[in-house]
């Protein structure tokens, strides 16, 4: 049995790719399989070139440092594609946190040239800068290159006991079929920890509750599925709660799932405050 | 090694064969009555999907030491690209009544095991031609047949459910589909597996089977998060790598008929409908569109794949998907494409060993002993779908016991499972 052995540190320049069939020089051509119908597909235009520079950090590693890849998208890839493959053909060693492709399990958030994003919503060709830096998402621990560890933000997220499943916005005039109360849906957050890498008060002060929470929080207030209001209202009357935001709305800027963080907040505000409100008129 | 990696292995004559072992010595470490088993045989299981996940939260409810390695994050394989369907069963009641009885009693499990999972809003199958009309006889006979509960709906009645359907529709049936988070239901039999004592290993990918003649005795794996290289004993290692199965065979030099099929699936922007949107006719490309928070998923389509890491997303199979769905839901038309990606599933195909022993018709459980080239301590669990998690795992539980002489039944139909937010929990 080997005993632990050293890290491989990618180098600045990338290897060679390995030899797989039709993953020669252009490594990241996503050759299309046969199709079903034998149409052909119009030729695309040469895809451009793209620069990355991708965060990498070892288990054990005090900083990271910045690796480097050349490579060459296919039209409409995603950040998510690129990095996919690159750990297929230029370095199996990165660690990269992905699931649903569709934006919808919120495993591969990133920051992509400073700005959080989930990597699978965030187009390769939308992307202007000559260099596309891709690093984890801050404010949480790190595991390794670009995977954090989601513990801290599910903590928060737990205090305010946040149920998965609410109640369906309806088209006008629908009904639920028999045997079906009524339509639900999962909530709109994906958990992804955008917001919370985004925000400014959550970087410098750890105890803070933090976008996401208290967006939950505030759908909670607002259709509580049996939770009792006040163990809620109460926890976000706290200091390290809703008065400790200071409306920069850069949860709601990077938000990929239209939760609208700031805007809850608002109105968890005035929930709390309402509630001062009545209590120092003896009608609390 | 570390502390962690010799308790894996010590404790233990690795070079007595288990079926060596006299049945009192097999017996004797769950015997002790009311009390945790002193020195449970250890399992290490392949693949970190939902198959893997169920896999690990029976066997250690029976007792085992189990350890799960999966080279990247849970759920990164196939099962969090899937649709999210939870199965009524009727999609196979005309072609599959085997499948389609196993997916209506799983679908009730994973309800009552899982709560708070699923949306629970059914599903319709919807007619849209003649032809599709014609088919209804024959669908809800077959339905009836497996048991799946329907109810006839008239077009005025399903669009007053779904005002979104295509208003030339001719009948709809209600059948009880619902949809999941593809990622956050298994994610609670990854929670309550370790609560219960699994270790899940994520990042670490196996590199190599490691064997003594033909019986397996462990793996080498990779741990990418740290770079380093280690080995992990095993009484018996479970294959549950889904379309990679064959890949992961191949490091033992077993052969298992896996064929990885891949499909194109498109979310568009907008919740089009609440309801699972089947459409009425044999399986076919572009037949289901489902809700999925503030999108809706449409699926799907289906083609052989040498390399399950690699399958594309053919343009040709986007339009498809798009065009077909949209008979069922036309505002799909105009909807702007959020994403495309594709899934490979794992197939079990017709090439390759016939040997090994089938335990159900849409997936199979192998005990590699009973391969025409034996190879001990080697089981693969193949095939399957999401909804029938659950089952796989009983099955290849089942088979792991018996090797193991373990004479404990499968509890996980009545066991809650934790929430998905446990899985983060400290």
């Amino acid at each position: 049995m080997s005993g632990p052995t050293p890290a491989p540190i990618q180098p600045a320049e990338p290897p060679p790719p390995p030899e797989v069939p039709g993953a020669a020089e252009t490594t990241l051509s996503l050759e299309p399989p046969p199709a079903a119908e034998p149409t052909p597909e119009p030729a695309e235009p040469a895809a451009p070139t793209v620069h990355l520079r991708i965060s990498r950090l070892r288990t054990g590693d005090r900083k990271p440092h910045f690796d480097e890849f050349e490579c060459t998208p296919e039209p409409g890839a995603t950040v998510l594609d690129v990095l996919i493959e690159i750990r297929r053909h230029r370095d199996p060693s990165l660690v990269i946190r992905h699931s649903c492709m569709h934006a919808s399990c919120g495993t591969c958030g990133v920051r992509i040239n400073g700005r959080e994003a989930l990597a699978c919503d965030t187009k390769v060709a939308g992307l202007t800068a000559p260099t596309i830096d891709v690093e984890p998402l801050a404010n949480q621990r790190p595991v390794a290159d670009l995977a954090t560890d989601m513990v801290d933000f599910y903590a928060r997220l737990e205090a305010v006991g946040f149920p998965l499943v609410r109640s369906a916005e309806v088209a006008a005039g629908a009904e639920p079929p028999e045997g079906v109360k009524a339509y639900t849906r999962f909530e709109n957050c994906i958990e992804c920890g955008l917001c919370l890498s985004a925000c400014p008060v959550s970087r410098t002060d750890r105890s803070y509750l933090g976008p996401a929470a208290l967006a939950a929080a505030a759908r909670v207030a607002d259709e509580p599925r049996g939770q009792p209001l006040g163990p809620i209202l109460a926890l976000a009357a706290e200091p390290d709660s809703v008065w400790r935001c200071r409306d920069a709305m850069q949860c709601t800027a990077v938000c990929p799932s239209a939760v609208d963080p700031a805007r809850a907040l608002l109105g968890l505000r005035r929930r709390v405050a309402f509630g001062r409100v009545r209590s120092l008129l003896g009608r609390g | 090694m570390t502390e962690g990696e010799r308790a894996l292995t010590e404790g233990r004559d690795k070079d007595a064969p288990l079926d060596r072992m006299s049945p009192g010595a097999r017996a004797d470490f769950g015997e002790a009555a009311g009390s945790a088993p002193r020195n449970p045989p250890h399992v290490l299981i392949i693949g970190g999907g939902g198959t893997g996940a169920a896999v690990a939260h029976d066997l250690v409810l029976r007792g085992l030491r189990v350890t799960l390695v999966e080279r990247g994050e849970v759920t990164s394989g196939t099962t969090g690209r899937h649709h999210g369907l939870l199965h009524s069963g009727a999609r196979y009641a005309m072609t599959d009544r085997a499948s389609a009885v196993e997916c209506i009693g799983e679908n009730k499990i994973l309800r009552r095991i899982a709560p708070g999972s699923f949306e629970e809003n059914d599903g319709l199958f919807v007619a849209l031609t003649d032809e599709d009309a014609a088919l209804e006889p024959q669908f809800l006979e077959g339905c009836w047949q497996c048991a799946v509960p329907t109810r006839r709906i008239d077009r005025a009645h399903a669009l007053r459910l779904e005002p979104g359907l295509n208003p030339d529709l001719r009948l709809a049936v209600q059948v009880p589909d619902a949809t999941m988070d593809a990622m956050r239901m298994p994610l609670r039999f990854f929670a309550t597996a370790r609560r219960n004592g699994a270790e899940i290993r994520t990042f670490t990918e196996v590199t190599g089977v490691t064997m003594a003649g033909r019986s397996v005795r462990g793996v080498t794996v990779r741990d990418h998060a740290a770079g380093r290289d280690y080995e992990i004993g095993a009484d018996i290692v479970i294959n549950a790598a889904g379309p990679w199965a064959g890949k992961v065979a191949a490091l033992a030099d077993v052969t298992v008929p896996v064929a990885p099929t891949a499909g194109v699936m498109v979310a568009v922007r907008g919740r089009h409908c609440n309801m699972v949107i089947n459409r009425l006719h044999a399986p076919g490309d572009g037949d289901i569109a489902l809700p999925q928070r503030g999108l809706t998923v449409l699926g799907t389509s289906s083609w052989p794949v040498d390399d399950p890491d690699d399958p594309g997303v053919p343009a040709a199979h986007v339009e498809t998907v798009v065009r077909e769905t949209s008979n069922l839901l036309p505002a799909i038309r105009g909807a702007e494409i959020r994403a495309s990606w594709s899934a490979t599933r794992p197939l079990i195909g017709e090439s390759g060993t016939q040997s090994g022993r089938g335990m159900a018709r849409e997936f199979r459980c192998f005990d590699h002993t009973l391969d025409a080239s034996p190879t001990e301590g080697f089981v693969t669990i193949a095939g399957g779908k999401a909804t029938t998690l659950r089952a796989m795992a009983e099955v290849t539980a089942n088979v792991v016991c018996g090797k193991l002489g373990v004479d404990r039944p499968c509890e996980t139909s009545d066991v809650t499972l934790l929430p998905h937010s446990a899985w983060y929990a400290r």
